[in-house]
């Protein structure tokens, strides 16, 4: 081999791993192939070989232009030469986020300043004190009750409904006909159809997708239920979960830590408008137009949590809502304020946003979440 | 068996001589796919010509194909194969009218290739002497993940088994293809032993050529108006994009018409070829058909230009 291809295969190698901290879900199997592919390939022209890494490397259309950047970028730092480990470094800065700020919104001690090293004791909680934090409010808890209701969510059960699909089991009893099982088992009756064995329709729980107002004026809830939503996307398959303010952020891979802080910094990193205006009808147009022909497949059940203060256009909310309720099994709109007594749902947004939904519940404290999950279970009475 | 194509231009070459004009990094990845005997997985909008590509594949290379369309629930008895059962039962009083009962015989014949029913998946894998065939496995975002999980296994090693019969392997794994609109996420594992390509709308020039090369008889003249309009939709905030499929509709529906050129009233009499949600059409209407037009007549100068 000459020295000139030492080179090469180096910078492959070197590339995979800038990848991979780019997030790109890159194996050691697709460097193999791609330096097989190479061969085949005009290494003189830079856009196939582009191209051909392209082919092999990139698995999903959101990593497309990432993929792009980092090859010019790439290509450029090697100009044909040796690329040493040190220049890697630089490759793999991404700009500094306020992740800080949003870290620290984050953690209850966000106020007071300096973060007290408390000493972590585990306090039990007698059935009565529970009962009490299971019916007080969210935004009234103490840093000690969010940790135990932190704890209970983790506890909840819920059962999602569940939706007939197409895909059929053996059963012993149901309408279809098995006719290759019948078949073999009366093999030995000389095939004459002594046993029939039987199929039914296999059921399957429904997806569930969460849309999350996390607008200053949701600020007391949206911590508490970016718990809640940790908690649930990690105990059953099939959970999405988006984030709004003025914008909307997919959060459902963050959220799949398995480790809550780590989930939840993440999930805070990728967001950009925490705490700012709330645009709701914008944000479910995004949806509608770019999420979801992707995730509402199978009879989807969506859950827009929010307060239905909305500084945006509440037509462009109308109908986007309408369009959503179309698209999907059932739509419910879960409002904080809705514990409140005496609270109308009176703001514009709610306004336009209410004839289009199959429920409209509370969420502002444990026993909500506890009632929630029973509506869930009982939804296809709804 | 040697790999039927040379290099990359001689992809985009014989693809274009077959009447699919390709971008060059579609066909890095149709020859990569070739190349290296792995699995083609195409993704991207309805209507940009994911299909198009397994058949002019098996045209263009002298290969039959074989085209499963995936739906939720399809099964191995409609994917890969099913036993005859009248035919075996039939087979069975046959026998008993001849007095025959060796079982072990008697098994042996009735579980013989004359009552396999060969579905999509086996006849790929299982097809008479001479080159591999093209296989297509359409849509399989329709399809369940099961389905899913049983043909990432049929995908790693291109052999089939029957318990009556025994393994089925492949002389030569298959050219396949698979495509994807993206109605839900398809699973990594199956991905990763796939080239990924995902197909974008064409640039003016390709899709003028396209036209040219799909719709005979199509004016030059009314063939660039048409793509320079069809290109400015897609910059509109629409929720479906028309798709090339929906040029070349449109295109053949003015063919149809006896245009010579575009102007407001052909087009708002023609919209529902290419826009097929109200919101779109309502959405077309408000900003005016005659400004878009405008646009797309200076989008079409400045395509020219350059």
């Amino acid at each position: 081999m000459t020295g000139q291809e030492n080179y090469f295969v180096h910078n492959v190698v070197v590339f995979g791993r800038v990848l991979r901290g780019l997030g790109l879900p890159v194996g050691t199997a697709q460097i193999a192939d791609v330096l097989t592919a190479l061969t085949y390939v005009d290494l003189s022209s830079r856009e196939d070989v582009k191209h051909t890494l392209r082919a092999l490397l990139v698995r999903r259309r959101e990593d497309g232009p990432l993929f792009d950047e980092a090859f010019d970028l790439f290509w450029k730092l090697v100009q044909g030469g040796l690329l040493a480990e040190v220049d890697l470094s630089r490759l793999l800065q991404r700009p500094p986020r306020q992740q800080m700020a949003l870290v620290r919104w984050l953690s209850e001690e966000g106020e007071g300043g300096d973060p007290p090293e408390e000493v972590h004791e585990d306090r039990v909680y007698t059935f009565s004190a529970r009962e009490v934090l299971r019916t007080r409010d969210f935004a009234e808890l103490s840093p000690d009750e969010l940790e135990e209701v932190r704890r209970l969510m983790q506890g909840l059960s819920w059962a999602l409904p569940q939706r007939r699909t197409r895909r059929r089991v053996p059963a012993a009893r149901g309408p279809y006909f098995d006719l290759r099982r019948t078949f073999r088992r009366n093999m030995r009756y000389g095939a004459e159809p002594v046993h029939l064995v039987r199929r039914r329709p296999k059921y399957r729980r429904r997806p569930l997708v969460a849309i999350c107002d996390i607008s200053g004026s949701m600020e007391r809830y949206s911590r508490v239920l970016l718990q809640f939503l940790y908690a649930i996307t990690n105990r059953l398959d099939r959970v999405e979960t988006f984030v709004f303010g003025t914008r909307l952020t997919r959060i459902t891979r963050q959220l799949q830590r398995r480790d809550i802080d780590e989930a939840l910094a993440e999930a805070t990193r990728h967001i950009v408008d925490w705490g700012g205006g709330t645009r709701i009808g914008e944000a479910l147009k995004t949806f509608n137009y770019r999420w979801a022909r992707r995730v509402l497949g199978g009879g989807a059940v969506v859950l827009i949590i929010s307060d239905g203060w909305d500084r945006g256009d509440v037509d462009l909310l109308a109908r986007e809502m309408a369009r959503l309720h179309r698209s999907c099994y059932r739509l419910i709109w879960l409002n904080p304020l809705l514990g409140m007594p005496g609270y109308e749902p009176l703001t514009r947004g709610m306004q336009a946003a209410l004839p289009h939904v199959d429920a409209f519940l509370p969420v502002h404290n444990l026993e909500s979440l506890e009632q929630l999950g029973d509506v869930l279970a009982r939804l296809n009475a709804l | 068996m040697s790999v039927p194509v040379q290099s990359i231009d001689d992809v985009q070459e014989r693809l274009a001589r077959h009447g699919y004009i390709a971008e060059r990094s579609l066909a890095t990845a149709i020859f990569l796919a070739l190349k290296l005997q792995k699995p083609l997985f195409l993704e991207g909008e309805a209507g940009v010509g994911k299909t198009e590509v397994a058949k002019v594949l098996a045209t263009m290379l002298g290969r039959p194909l074989i085209r499963l369309q995936c739906y939720e629930g399809l099964d191995v008895n409609t994917a890969v194969y099913e036993w005859n059962y009248t035919r075996q039962m039939l087979h069975i009083r046959l026998m008993e009218a001849a007095g025959r009962v060796d079982e072990k015989a008697a098994l042996a014949e009735l579980f013989g290739p004359e009552f396999l029913l060969k579905r999509p998946l086996l006849q790929a894998i299982d097809y008479a002497d001479g080159a591999p065939p093209v296989l297509l496995i359409d849509e399989l975002d329709r399809a369940d993940e099961e389905f899913e999980a049983f043909l990432l296994e049929v995908l790693s090693d291109f052999q089939i088994t029957i318990p009556e019969v025994g393994t089925i392997r492949a002389q030569e794994p298959p050219i396949v293809v698979i495509t994807s609109n993206r109605t839900r996420e398809v699973h990594d594992a199956l991905k990763r032993r796939c080239i990924y390509h995902w197909i974008d709308y064409p640039s003016f020039e390709k899709e003028y050529q396209i036209i040219l090369a799909k719709v005979p008889g199509a004016p030059e003249h009314l063939a660039r108006e048409v793509v320079a309009f069809v290109q400015t939709l897609r910059e509109q905030d629409l929720f479906k994009r028309p798709g090339v499929a929906e040029t070349l509709d449109w295109m053949a529906a003015l063919v149809a018409l006896d245009r010579r050129a575009l102007d407001e009233e052909v087009i708002a009499g023609t919209l529902g070829v290419l826009l097929k949600y109200k919101d779109d059409v309502d959405l077309v209407r408000a900003l005016g058909i005659g400004p878009l037009l405008r646009q797309a007549r200076e989008h079409a100068a400045t395509a020219e230009a350059t």
